[in-house]
């Protein structure tokens, strides 16, 4: 309300700047005496104008939101509904059947596991890696800002552009890795790791790890900069050791960093497409179909647009539960009050 | 916390042992370094790779896989830089890139600013959505999208028809990421412009906008990220021409496959301006990377 009322008195003395109905509400409000008076009746102008503004603000990304993700998402339910080949009408109403098809697809399911085993890789793999090197580097050292930017540099390389060098480098016998294995008396597999079903997937976890860690390491370093230095100091005077004010200072107040980073990649981990795509297309013998390959081939390679929805729709119902145990099961203890957290949103203030 | 240590004149037992244990520590730094070089390997290795099998020639790369140039070849980056197709994506990933951006920031910082300098009864319903819209990537409307763009809207195989969607779905990020920061200019900058005369708009043009170009410069940055590695979606929507580097990439590496250090030399002059770039914007992501996490 403060808002409503305050720019009346501003814009009796405004300068021309500011448009046509700042005009009309000088005009109104000008004659009447009181300025109390006035301000009652020109409330509604103001409001409608506030009001105005806000549409003008707000509507271009609403628009945008609603066309192109709205709109799509609210195709997707309707054509998961519909046998539909991508020509003609929507005619063919199959109700559930794409769902009970997609869901008896052993493809499907097996791509479902395989995205839950990525999801469970990376975190297990990065969340170690990843803080151990992050501790290390957390400290005075000349080369620190250098270090960092080198682990940032898989990051920012785009999927398809790490997936197109780590392909050529694990290409079976001839590419770099098995000729350095060879030379250590190791016998790479005869398909190559890209090439054998059961090591396919987690090469492509290998590659992810490799391109994600330096993500993980910045997050992680970025929470130590938040630990106060005070309780090192304290902890040190209380002869603590390196490892112990680690484990009883560090790792707990980083506790909200890691467990947000866990929900990054987890969600990441759900719509993984590209890496799979460029290193595997899903293969071999769809050891490495992802929901999304599996969604995106259907759609495009065999115009199963019924089909690819319903895989799209549960792909997204998948995410939305795991999204919501995860706040519910581990972030809630973010929200919880407790005393060392409303400390420093304290300090903060 | 050293200092404090060094100014105390006298050495108590217990001081003692805390020094030595620092200079254990010192001591320690050396399986640090070890460290920190290994994971520099194992992280730049590949990269480096890369880049300098663009320098050797096929013969060279298939007789020795873990070799050096030897000698230099430049011919490689030469056919990839005189390859008008190459120019052609680059430009088509830069105009798509530059498009998207421009579209995130302006309507971003256009959504965010009622949604935090504005009371009204909406704001959080509104603000909801674009929470919202951070849970649905773009997979899961892909088919449709790809529908509605190509026989709808009739934008397939155009860089806006890549830029608009590829804005909308990182609106809510934006929003998510500019309404604290906006939130956060104080009340009195407001009332003390308001004060001078200046109506909401005023503030906004005049006083909001300069001061939030850290912000928008973050948010920006990570638009253009985004939209610069962007695969699945000029996958589906653009052809010949109208490719994009990652897509040209791709497609060179499988029509190519032959040619490995032809595929080197192109994917390594995909990756330098880009990696120029990000590098020197780093601190940027990384503050747009942090804001989300702290969220």
């Amino acid at each position: 309300m403060i808002h409503a009322v305050a720019p009346e008195v501003t814009y009796a003395a405004s300068p021309p700047a500011s448009g046509g109905p700042g005009l009309s509400e000088r005009r109104r409000s000008t004659p009447s005496g009181l300025p109390p008076a006035g301000a009652k009746r020109t409330r509604k102008p103001a409001q409608r104008r506030k009001n105005l503004e806000i549409l003008f603000f707000v509507s271009p990304a609403l628009l945008l939101i609603a066309v192109f993700m709205l709109v799509p998402i609210i195709q997707a339910v309707r054509f998961s509904m519909y046998n539909w080949k991508g020509f003609g009408p929507l005619v063919d109403f199959v109700g559930f059947k794409n769902y009970v098809r997609v869901l008896g697809n052993e493809v499907f399911t097996d791509a479902l596991v395989h995205n839950l085993v990525i999801i469970g890789g990376s975190i297990a793999l990065q969340l170690p890696i990843g803080l151990g090197i992050a501790l290390l580097l957390n400290r005075k050292m000349k080369i620190q800002s250098l270090l960092r930017t080198i682990i940032f540099v898989p990051y920012v390389l785009s999927e398809v552009i790490a997936g197109v060098v780590w392909f050529q480098l694990l290409q079976p016998q001839y590419g770099v890795f098995d000729t350095i294995l060879s030379k250590l008396g190791i016998q790479g597999p005869a398909q190559g790791w890209l090439g054998t079903p059961e090591l396919a997937l987690w090469t492509v976890l290998a590659v992810l790890t490799w391109k994600y860690l330096g993500l993980a390491v910045i997050l992680f370093l970025a929470g130590l900069q938040g630990v106060p230095s005070e309780l090192y100091e304290a902890a040190e005077i209380d002869g603590a050791s390196w490892w112990q004010i680690q484990r009883k200072i560090t790792i707990p107040l980083l506790g909200p960093t890691l467990r947000t980073w866990g929900f990054l990649s987890m969600i990441g981990s759900l719509q993984l497409f590209d890496m799979v795509w460029i290193l595997t297309g899903g293969g071999p013998a769809n050891a490495t179909t992802t929901m999304a390959s599996f969604l995106v081939s259907e759609g495009t390679k065999r115009q199963n647009f019924g089909i690819a929805a319903a895989a799209s729709v549960i792909l997204f119902i998948v995410a939305l539960v795991l999204a919501i145990s995860y706040q519910q099961f581990i972030l809630k203890r973010d929200s919880q009050p407790d005393d060392e957290r409303t400390k420093r949103k304290k300090a903060k203030a | 916390m050293s200092a404090t240590l060094a100014t105390r004149p006298q050495h108590t037992p217990a001081q003692a042992k805390r020094a030595k244990k620092r200079d254990g520590r010192q001591g320690g730094n050396v399986l640090v370094y070890a460290i920190a070089l290994a994971v520099v390997a194992i992280t730049l290795g590949p990269v480096l790779y890369g880049v300098l099998g663009g320098f050797r020639t096929n013969a060279q790369l298939a007789e020795n896989p873990a070799g050096l140039p030897e000698p230099w070849v430049l011919e490689n980056y030469a056919g990839v830089l005189k390859n008008p197709d190459f120019w052609q994506y680059a430009l088509n990933s830069t105009m798509i890139a530059v498009i998207t951006t421009i579209v995130v920031v302006v309507f971003g910082i256009m959504a965010a600013y009622p949604l935090a300098r504005y009371t009204f009864r909406l704001r959080e319903p509104i603000f909801m959505v674009f929470v919202l819209g951070l849970l649905f990537p773009a997979t899961v409307a892909i088919v449709p999208l790809f529908i509605l763009i190509t026989r709808d809207l009739d934008m397939g195989n155009t860089w806006w028809g890549v830029a608009l969607p590829q804005a909308a779905f990182a609106l809510p990020m934006t929003v998510v990421i500019l309404r604290p920061f906006l939130m956060a200019l104080p009340q009195e900058l407001e009332e003390a412009a308001q004060l001078d005369g200046a109506s909401r708009i005023g503030f906004f043009w005049r006083i909001l906008l300069p001061l939030s170009g850290p912000g928008m410069v973050t948010v920006g940055v990570l638009a253009f990220v985004g939209s610069w590695n962007a695969y699945l979606l000029p996958l589906l929507l653009l052809q010949g021409d109208m490719r994009t580097l990652p897509l040209g990439v791709a497609d060179y590496s499988s029509e190519h496959s032959a040619d490995t250090a032809g595929v080197f030399a192109f994917t390594a002059l995909a990756m330098i301006p880009a990696l120029i770039f990000f590098l020197a914007m780093q601190k940027r992501i990384v503050n747009g990377l942090q804001g989300s996490v702290k969220g």
